[in-house]
């Protein structure tokens, strides 16, 4: 058993235990802090992979930009405690279906490409240096970049527009 | 990986953040001093020789207050947001080059703790993640006044974070890497601040933004909010928060003298290499007098005015810099 395998399976069993644990508390902050968690043990996972700079956009995008704002709004709102009872009680079943279908998808896909052989992933080149990246997604998928980069302009815009006519009902 | 190389790093990481912790203890007389001076007192002068013990006599009073646990805060987090607090402000100097490699036992010891290829990158993950332990300590506490210091907080950090992190732009265009000692070392000839002077401006004020110092310190704001997320923290709990502040104070100062003021160029480096973490010394000793003044004489900003200086003014100009230091660097072949 190597070192690198040995550190992988903690990281999995922090990344699923944070991932368990953020679905079934009961209390939304302590629910978030446990996704910020998740998304820190898949970074040291791509760290593990060689693809730092893959891993360390992961922690400023997901932990540090995305999660401060859920956390902020899960704050300002005040909706800390969820209610212990389901409200939608068809939703627990269905999930379970869903999430078991998942899973045999996964390892169903893992299984006829990779047979049960385990093997330290290491990242294709592209990913490790940063120039190369950039290379790679503005000349060989500049058209998914750009479409995205759109998506989330309409976005930003939804908001300020939303925002706006808010103002105007209760101004008014 | 030899024991050698392990006995190297674990020395190099334990001599920064013990040299941070001494940099805190003496950064917090410096600044009482130098406030003192500049309000025609006279400051702390009575323990040791001109007041040079001062911080040891707060660190023991602090270590014998009595902590205090709201009853009704949530304990784990209380307790965790201070933690979580210092480690970012300990860890973030890592990839900052204190000096040239030098030779010492026979080794080449590159006075660093990593070097990182993606550096920047590193430094505003680091600063993202900072955040948290004030939220959590804001909201832990489970009082008005901590939440909204709290929730101002995450608010201004997340606004300032934008035009700090386009301040870092021009230097890495300038360099062509993200890489820190590679910006450095493209500092030899001539410092990045006489080419990106609207970018150390803006890195300037945006660093002061994020460590919430005056005029940027809305949540701590005294009178309105008593001390913000601060409240309900005694004892050495608040004196970690305190350690995060001045520690971040050092940090971005160094950050700022390597990006910007040439970092541990100076003359006579190239031909003795322990000259410079003396000239790095010196720049953040500069810089960290220049935050202490503009504490001194600058008032607090309203809450509205700054996040729409933030937004408004700040942003763009930092994405205006962007833009042209691209463009010149296009045309003329950076």
């Amino acid at each position: 058993m190597t070192p690198a395998l040995l550190i992988f399976i903690l990281l999995g069993i922090i990344a699923v235990a944070s991932a368990l644990a953020m679905l079934l508390s009961r209390n939304t902050v302590y629910s978030a802090l446990f996704l910020i968690l998740n998304f820190l043990a898949v970074a040291v996972i791509y760290i593990l992979m060689g693809a730092s700079f893959v891993a360390l956009s992961q922690i400023a995008v997901y932990a540090g930009a995305i999660m401060v704002l859920v956390l902020f709004v899960i704050m300002l709102l005040g909706t800390q405690h969820l209610d212990p009872r389901e409200t939608l009680k068809w939703q627990r079943p269905l999930a379970i279906v869903l999430t078991l279908a998942l899973i045999i998808q996964g390892a169903y896909a893992l299984i006829t490409r990779y047979g049960f052989q385990y093997a330290t992933l290491a990242a294709s080149p592209e990913f490790v240096d940063p120039k190369n990246l950039g290379m790679v997604l503005f000349q060989k998928h500049s058209l998914p970049f750009e479409v995205t980069s759109v998506i989330l302009l309409v976005a930003a815009i939804g908001a300020v527009v939303l925002t706006h006519k808010q103002k105007k009902d209760g101004g008014a | 990986m030899t024991f050698a190389m392990f006995l190297e790093w674990f020395l190099k990481a334990l001599i920064l953040v013990l040299g941070l912790t001494v940099g805190f203890a003496y950064v917090t007389l410096f600044e009482r001093r130098l406030l003192a001076r500049m309000q025609v007192r006279i400051g702390p002068n009575r323990v040791g020789p001109a007041g040079l013990l001062q911080p040891v006599a707060d660190a023991i009073k602090l270590i014998f207050k009595e902590e205090l646990i709201p009853a009704k805060a949530d304990k784990i987090l209380f307790v965790l947001a201070p933690v979580l607090t210092v480690i970012p402000a300990l860890i973030i100097t890592g990839v900052i080059p204190l000096g040239p490699p030098i030779r010492l036992f026979g080794r080449e010891i590159a006075l660093q703790v990593a070097n990182l290829n993606i550096g920047i990158l590193y430094l505003l993950t680091v600063t993202a993640i900072s955040i948290y332990g004030i939220a959590l300590a804001g909201w832990s506490s489970n009082n008005k006044y901590s939440t909204m210091g709290a929730l101002r907080a995450t608010a201004s950090m997340i606004s300032y974070e934008l035009a700090l992190g386009l301040a870092y732009v021009g230097p890495v265009l300038l360099a062509g890497s993200m890489n820190i000692n590679d910006i450095v070392t493209a500092q030899k000839p001539l410092w990045f601040v006489v080419m990106q002077p609207l970018g150390a401006i803006i890195y300037l004020i945006g660093a002061n933004a994020e460590i919430n110092r005056t005029p940027f310190d809305m949540p701590e704001a005294e009178h309105e909010l008593t001390a913000g997320f601060l409240t309900e923290y005694s004892g050495m709990k608040f004196a970690l928060f305190y350690m995060a502040e001045y520690i971040k104070m050092i940090a971005v100062s160094m950050i700022g003298a390597s990006l910007f003021l040439g970092g541990y160029w100076g003359p006579g480096v190239s031909t003795y290499p322990w000259l410079g973490p003396i000239y790095l010394a010196i720049k953040v000793i500069l810089l960290l007098f220049w935050f202490i003044w503009v504490r001194a004489t600058w008032p607090r900003f309203r809450y509205d005015r700054m996040m729409a200086f933030g937004w408004k003014i700040l942003f763009p100009l930092a994405l205006l810099n962007v833009l042209v230091t691209a463009l010149v660097i296009v045309l003329i072949g950076g």
